[in-house]
């Protein structure tokens, strides 16, 4: 089959050149309007609930999610379906138990909210390394995939591909904060979901409208083990421990978490969600489809071919089914998505460095508003330079287990104690260091000695533990150090301020 | 009007407990299955819909509905005067 992946191409360069002109001008017209912190870190808190909603789904739809999801699909069939499901079932979760009391007592990260009641402090800096390790698990993982899709894509060099993807980064967070950070988020969801749908359109337009007409071609074609789970997850309790992660690990990504403070209210919050996880769903299911088109109009062997890893399914489909332009639109937005998704968590790990550990941690909270905006740059600056060397250092790297590790500590470390602090009034400042560090520790220790890295990296026989996702082990213990550490040595200006917290979410 | 307070509390928490321990009782018996009963979840349904499929799609739906639910009931159960409370 005759694609034009990977040699530059005319018209795929000019439209690949219009979206990252049109990032730019998003971004001069947000830095004229970026002048204090708060619209720095928040874009003043003047987002719609449904543009939000456009933006938190966008965090959602990551390359891996479009590319990787539909990739999975195309080569085991069902099981590519399962993180999508993961990222699902985390929105009840993340509007009933987190949203509103992140918006009412929180000003800019999740640690406001930890630290709210107990001792700024240590509990502000464990807040701020859980997230800088989620953060920088996550940020690492996307640039290193997205130095190998550039290079596919376009075929350029994967040292230049992520130089590239960090310079221009750098430029939309720096000058145009989260106001440029959402809007070119808002901007691409809407792309790829009108994309998607077009792409999905094509593909089902050959089988009459009926996906399930689809779905059998698959099955005669590979066999009915498609249609159901394989050997995706090896250790039956493996599908638990990692959905687990997924569900609540949602609840504790600080650059989502962020996402609540770009909105006026409680309320505006909620809204944004249910519009969030409407057009997650539907992109999901979208993606469910596409990659049983690839493994039906490409087959196996081309996708494979392309991508050991499967990940220029949809965009081979794109070209077979919509011609070069439409190639060259998927791949735009798929550009664009890593652009954005990036700059989110560029900003988030900034917010962590400045706001929590410079501004509160380091001056007390005395900055001047100057100060404090200078700081973040500088902060932001600091972690696209890391971006890009750990891009470079990690390259060849299988990054799936990074993503594993993000989500894992953010299930184990952020979300526990986030609970705790925002409903347990006993929880102390020792309590909470006590099931954040023992989150975060041990969820890297136990992935350190799980297959993933014992088997598949050091190549030896056995793994110390037998689970790739260390959640349904650490996420208890985290639960249980901090509720056991709080009885132990009772706190009571944390007990007294739980209920100034309680008068603040009102319900 | 204290107690209408924490009676609107009490209700508030049984939403969210409710709506949280019925997604996870929902998701994580859809995990067992896939973890531990694959053949069950192979079985097709009508031809090209399998059981595997047709609860990952119920599982995404009943996510949005859930969430749908719990916003629905929030947003209409007056935390207006909350705003007055922010400063």
């Amino acid at each position: 089959m005759n694609t034009s992946l990977g040699q530059p191409d005319a018209l795929v360069i000019v439209i690949f050149a219009f979206f990252i002109l049109l990032s730019l001008a998003i971004t001069y017209w947000a830095a004229r309007r970026t002048r204090s912190t708060e619209q720095f870190y928040t874009a003043g808190g003047k987002l719609s609930g449904l543009e939000n909603g456009l933006a938190l789904a966008g965090d959602f739809m990551s390359a891996s999610a479009f590319l990787g999801a539909s990739g999975l699909v195309a080569i085991s069939g069902f099981d590519g379906m399962l993180y999508a499901i993961g990222g699902m079932v985390g929105g009840p979760i993340l509007v009933c138990l987190i949203a509103e009391p992140l918006r009412e007592i929180g000003k800019y990260t999740f640690s406001d909210v930890v630290a709210y009641r107990l001792q700024q402090n240590p509990v502000r800096i464990a807040a701020a390394i859980s997230s800088l390790v989620v953060t920088g698990c996550y940020l690492v993982a996307q640039m290193v995939g997205a130095g190998y899709l550039i290079r596919l894509l376009f075929g350029l060099r994967y040292e230049l591909a992520i130089l590239i993807i960090g310079i221009i980064m750098l430029m939309i967070v720096l000058f145009g904060g989260m106001i440029a950070t959402s809007w070119i988020q808002i901007i691409k969801a809407t792309l790829m979901i009108a994309g998607s749908t077009i792409l999905t359109a094509l593909i089902l337009a050959r089988f009459g409208f009926n996906p399930l007409k689809l779905f059998d071609a698959a099955a005669r074609m590979n066999g009915a083990g498609v249609l159901g789970p394989g050997g995706f997850v090896s250790h039956p309790l493996d599908s638990v421990s990692l959905g687990l992660a997924l569900m609540f690990g949602t609840s504790g990504l600080p650059h989502i978490l962020m996402r609540f403070y770009t909105v006026p209210d409680s309320r505006t919050a909620r809204t944004s969600v249910s519009y969030a996880v409407a057009f997650m769903g539907y992109f999901h299911l979208l993606v469910f489809v596409l990659g049983f088109g690839a493994m039906v109009i490409l087959g196996r062997d081309v996708i494979l071919r392309a991508d050991p890893g499967g990940n220029m399914a949809a965009p081979l489909l794109a070209a077979v089914v919509g011609g070069r332009a439409f190639l060259g639109f998927i791949a735009a937005v798929a550009f664009a998505t890593i652009l954005a998704v990036v700059s989110g968590l560029a900003l988030s790990g900034a917010a962590a460095l400045s706001h929590d550990i410079w501004v509160s941690a380091i001056r007390g909270g005395k900055a001047s508003e100057h100060e404090q905006l200078w700081v973040a740059r500088g902060a932001t600056a600091l972690l696209a330079s890391l971006a890009v060397v750990l891009g470079i250092t990690f390259k060849g790297q299988n990054v799936a287990n990074m993503v594993g590790l993000a989500f894992a500590v953010a299930a184990s470390a952020n979300f526990p104690t986030l609970v705790l602090a925002i409903y347990w009034r006993r929880l102390t400042t020792a309590g909470a260091l006590a099931s954040m560090i023992l989150g975060t520790v041990g969820a890297i220790l136990l992935i350190l000695l799980s297959p993933t890295v014992q088997i598949d990296v050091l190549k030896h026989q056995t793994a110390w533990f037998s689970l790739r996702n260390p959640a349904i082990a650490t996420m208890p213990i985290s639960f249980l150090a901090g509720i056991c550490v709080s009885l132990a040595r009772p706190e009571r200006s944390a007990e007294a301020g739980f209920l100034k917290l309680e008068k603040r979410i009102h319900r | 009007m204290t107690e209408t307070k924490s009676e609107s509390r009490f209700v508030a928490a049984l939403w969210r407990v409710a709506i949280s321990s019925v997604m996870l009782v929902i998701y994580v018996t859809f995990l067992l299955f896939v973890g531990f009963e694959r053949p069950f979840l192979t079985q097709v349904v009508v031809p090209g819909l399998s059981l595997g499929i047709l609860c990952g799609v119920l599982v995404i739906v009943v996510s949005c509905i859930l969430t749908w639910m719990y916003v629905g009931w929030a947003n209409s159960h007056g935390d207006d005067d909350v705003a007055g409370h922010r400063e």
